[in-house]
Order: C-alpha cells, then structure tokens, then sequence
C-alpha cells in the first residue's frame, strides 16, 4: 500500500477540481494571450522609439540659401569644412544638386537645372546626439543665416505618439494582471465556500493556515501557468508571424519595432510571472479568510 | 493525576439567542475516560466542539493542556488541535480522498515522513476491519464503514485527548464492541477519552468510566468523580 497515492496528488485531492478548473484556465489563457500581444506591442514600440532615438536624435539638414551662386559653392565649402573639423562628426554630405534637380523637374521642368537658379544647398550632418548644438553653433559661425532643421523635430509628433502606444500598451497589461488577480480572488473565495467543510475538517486535525493556503496556491499556479502557456503559446505564434511581416516591410519607423531576444525572453516568462501573481493573491485571499475563522 | 482539561464556569451562546451551555465547570483527569450522555438537543456536541477547539466560549475560562485555550491566539491552536484526536458525529471524511489517506491526513498534516505513514495507516485499517477497502472513496463506503475510517482517522496520531461524538452510532453492536476496545486500548495507553453516547449498553462495558451528563445546557456530575466545580470535590 506504501504509495498509494503520492502526497502532491493527495494535496490535490483535498480539493475538488471539477468544471472550475477548466474555466479557470480557459479565463487564464485569455488574460495571457492579450498580455502576451499588449506586452508585445509595448515592447516593440519602445524598441522603435529608441530606434528613433538613436537615429535621428544626432542627424540635422543644414539649408544654406545664396542668390549668388559662387558665394554659396565657397560658403557651402567652408562649412562642410568646419562641421567636418568637429570632434565626434560622423557624417557630413552635401546633397547631390543634379539629384536635387531631378526630384524637382516634375515642378519646375527642365528650368531647376538652370545654374543661374538659387537653389539651396544641402548638407546633411550626423553627430552624437550631445553635440547637435554645438554643430548648430559651428554652421552659423561660418554662415550666421543658415537654416537647420533637427530631424528629431519633425520626428517628434510621430515619436510622441509611439511613446503614448507603448504607454498605453503597458498600462493593457497593467489592467489585465490587475483583472486577473481580481479573477484569482473572486475563484478562491468560491473555492472556500465550495470546500467549506474540507478546510473545517482540514483545522480541526491541526492543518495550519498556511498548510491550507498551500492547497489553493498550488491549485491556482497550475491552472493559472496550463492557461498561460496556451494563451502565450497562441500569442508569441501570432506575434511572430506579425513580425515576419514587419521584415517584409523592413523600413523607417516600422524596421525599427522588431522584438528581440530579450524582448521574446520576456514575452515567455509572462505565464510564470502571473502563476507568481496569482499565488499571492490565492494566499492573501486564503489567509484573509481564514482569519476570520477559528 | 494531572488534569489535561478544566472549564471555569464557561459558557456559550450562538447569536443572539439563549445560552446554548450555561455556567459549565468540570476538570477531566489524564488517562481518564468520560462518557458524556444527555438527551438530543441538550448541548453535548456544543461542549465537544468547545472541548476540540471548533468553538470559543462566549464567556468562562476553558484550560487545555495547561494553556488558557480561550485566550491563545489563532496561529496556537493547530498545535493544540494536533494532540486532539475527534470523530465527528457526521463523520467528516475528505470525500476526493481514499479511505488511506483519510487515515493518513492527520500524519500528513503533522509533517509525518511519507516512509513512516504507511504502516501505521495499514494497522488502523486493519483494526478497524477495512483494509480491503483502503483505495475506496467516501461515498461509495457504507455510514459504518465511514464511521470507522473516522474513527481511524481519529485515533492515527495517537492524540492525546480523544474527543467522540457518537462513535459507534452507526455500526453494528460487534463492531460498536471493537471499536470500544480499540478506545480502551488508546485510553491504556494514556489517552483521553470523551465519548458523548446514548447507548447504555456501551458505557456499562466501561466500569472504571466517568459519567457526564447534560442538561438543558448545564453539566450533572451523576457519578461524583468530576470536580465541580474544580478544586471542590
């Protein structure tokens, strides 16, 4: 007979399972599917943001516009010279003009290639992002009339707006882990009255709170990480099948939203992180209850 | 001999309502055997429940163990509980659990090791004739079959209070005659035992027995052997 019944089995005896169970972890699998793709979305936008960040934070489009086209050619000179003398400059690249042209041959015809055009010149310049104005200041030491456009300006609605998404997403998961905990204790309190006359059996042979909060703790752990894993299975398949798309795509802001390994790593330890979250509040909702007995 | 239970004028009251148990003092001496009777509704059940710690009293001093009981926070009482063994009249069997491990769950809550259970639980089962139905549930066991198995329940730890509302109430006299002799057996080895019964047949089996008895709520000591109140006999 020695056996008969190993003791994790028995603790899971003490407590009929039933139907509960099953729509614990139906409930549970829902919750961590859409934890899964908001925590996903989070993640991938701030990915992008810090793409955006690291991208154009440092990168600036200095305009030099001269009537006279050989003050301009000897001032654009001198200031690709000087931002090139700057230390930490990473790139400074006039603009092709014959290009600049083309773009604006569907506007002004044959006409935007006329020398005698003012057209301005362009140089794009990347620096480290704490040296932006000092490469401003350097531009305007050589030409106190040019015009710089920060790249991270024009960027900044779009990056304000990734920003609210990844806040937004966060804050889904903050809401469905508080809703799932709301669910845990709404499930143990049923779970006590259900096994009223078992707790007060399990009290009177000595069983300690503890002892019986174990029983709920583990039952909740289990369907909370069998619900999980289904849920998170579905959503990280779904996730990568988004983001393979995503690399289709492969550019701008887009490019940048890919998750990494990091990112995966987290997205899978979500169904162990609410178990977690669902055991403490299994135990609070037990030890409470219990309290108020004898 | 020590005493292992005093009630100081202890009395219990459900709601509202009247006292239930009123003005209630006795000491029961170690290794003794008490046989509670009283007629149905009288508060025999109410004092077991006060005496195995299921109930606190609404007023009056209950000592157990040589602990105030009544006045012994919450997170105390499982280690008081544990060196009391009760069968409840309605049995209270884990119905999801086999008859062996109904017997076991008492070693098991005390932390027993799962090596040193399996013996114990196979003799208790033996003694109370049902180790062919060791793997059965609860609910497909007879009420004297379940009688039994709470009684083994009771009695595995070899507690050292053994409380019992109406062990043998629902098993047949032969076995109602065994399982008073493993009662006996227990109380020779230096147990408790409280066994509120109506069957006269059962407490004459015991000469050297106490008699409590209830009525209306307040105890009558027919025999004189309590002390009553305590340190007056």
């Amino acid at each position: 007979m020695k056996g008969l019944v190993p003791q994790r089995a028995i603790d899971r005896g003490l407590l009929d399972r039933g139907h509960h169970a099953r729509i614990m972890i139906g409930i549970m699998a829902i919750m961590l599917f859409l934890t899964v793709l908001s925590a996903a979305l989070g993640l991938g936008v701030t990915r992008a943001v810090g793409d955006l960040d690291r991208g154009f934070a440092g990168k600036l489009v200095v305009q030099l516009v001269e009537p006279d086209a050989r003050v301009r050619d000897a001032r654009a000179q001198a200031l690709v010279a000087r931002l090139n003398a700057m230390p930490g400059v990473q790139r400074v690249v006039e603009a092709d003009r014959e290009r600049l042209a083309a773009l604006l041959r569907p506007w002004l015809g044959d006409s935007g290639l006329d020398p005698d055009l003012p057209m301005p010149v362009l140089i794009d310049v990347e620096v480290p992002a704490d040296r932006v104005s000092a490469a401003i200041a350097a531009a305007r030491s050589v030409a106190p009339d040019v015009r710089v456009d920060r790249s991270a300006a024009w960027l900044a609605p779009v990056r304000r707006f990734l920003a609210t998404l990844g806040a937004v997403a966060i804050g889904l998961v903050l809401v469905i882990a508080a809703a799932a905990a709301g669910v845990v204790l709404l499930v143990t309190r049923a779970g006590l009255d259900t096994h009223r006359d078992t707790i007060e059996v399990l009290h009177m042979l000595g069983s300690t709170d503890h002892q019986i909060a174990r029983l709920f703790q583990r039952r909740i752990a289990i369907d909370t990480l069998l619900g999980g894993a289904a849920g998170a299975g579905a959503a990280l398949a779904l996730v990568a099948l988004l983001q393979a798309r995503l690399a289709q795509i492969g550019f701008g802001v887009l490019g940048g939203a890919g998750l990494g390994a990091a990112d995966w790593g987290v997205l899978a330890l979500l169904p162990a992180a609410f178990a977690l979250l669902a055991t403490a509040a299994a135990r609070m909702a037990v030890l409470r209850a219990l309290a108020r007995q004898l | 001999m020590a005493n292992i239970v005093h009630f100081e004028q202890v009395g219990l009251r459900y709601g509202t309502g009247a006292e239930t148990l009123s003005d209630v003092s006795f000491t029961l001496a170690k290794g003794g055997f008490y046989f509670l009777t009283g007629a149905s509704g009288a508060g025999k059940t109410s004092l077991l429940r006060l005496l195995y710690l299921a109930q606190r009293p609404t007023r009056g001093r209950i000592g157990l163990f040589g602990e105030d009981a009544g006045a012994l926070p919450r997170r105390s009482l499982p280690a008081l509980r544990r060196r009391i063994g009760v069968v409840f009249q309605d049995f209270r069997l884990v119905p999801h659990l086999s008859a062996y491990d109904n017997v076991a769950l008492p070693l098991r809550l005390a932390g027993v090791r799962e090596s040193a259970i399996d013996a114990p639980v196979r003799e208790m089962l033996e003694w109370v004739g049902l180790s062919a139905r060791a793997t059965a549930k609860p609910p497909t066991l007879s009420g004297g079959e379940q009688q039994r198995i709470a009684i083994a329940r009771a009695v595995i730890a070899r507690p050292e209070l053994l409380v019992a509302d109406e062990p043998t109430g629902n098993v047949d006299p032969e076995m109602a005659d065994r399982l008073l002799h493993l009662f006996e057996a227990l109380h020779r080895l230096g147990t408790t035992v409280v066994m509120a019964t109506h069957d006269l047949h059962l407490i004459g089996r015991i000469p050297q027995a106490h008699r409590m008895r209830v009525e209306k709520g307040r105890l009558v000591d027919p025999t004189g052997a309590l002390l009553h109140p305590p340190g007056q006999a």
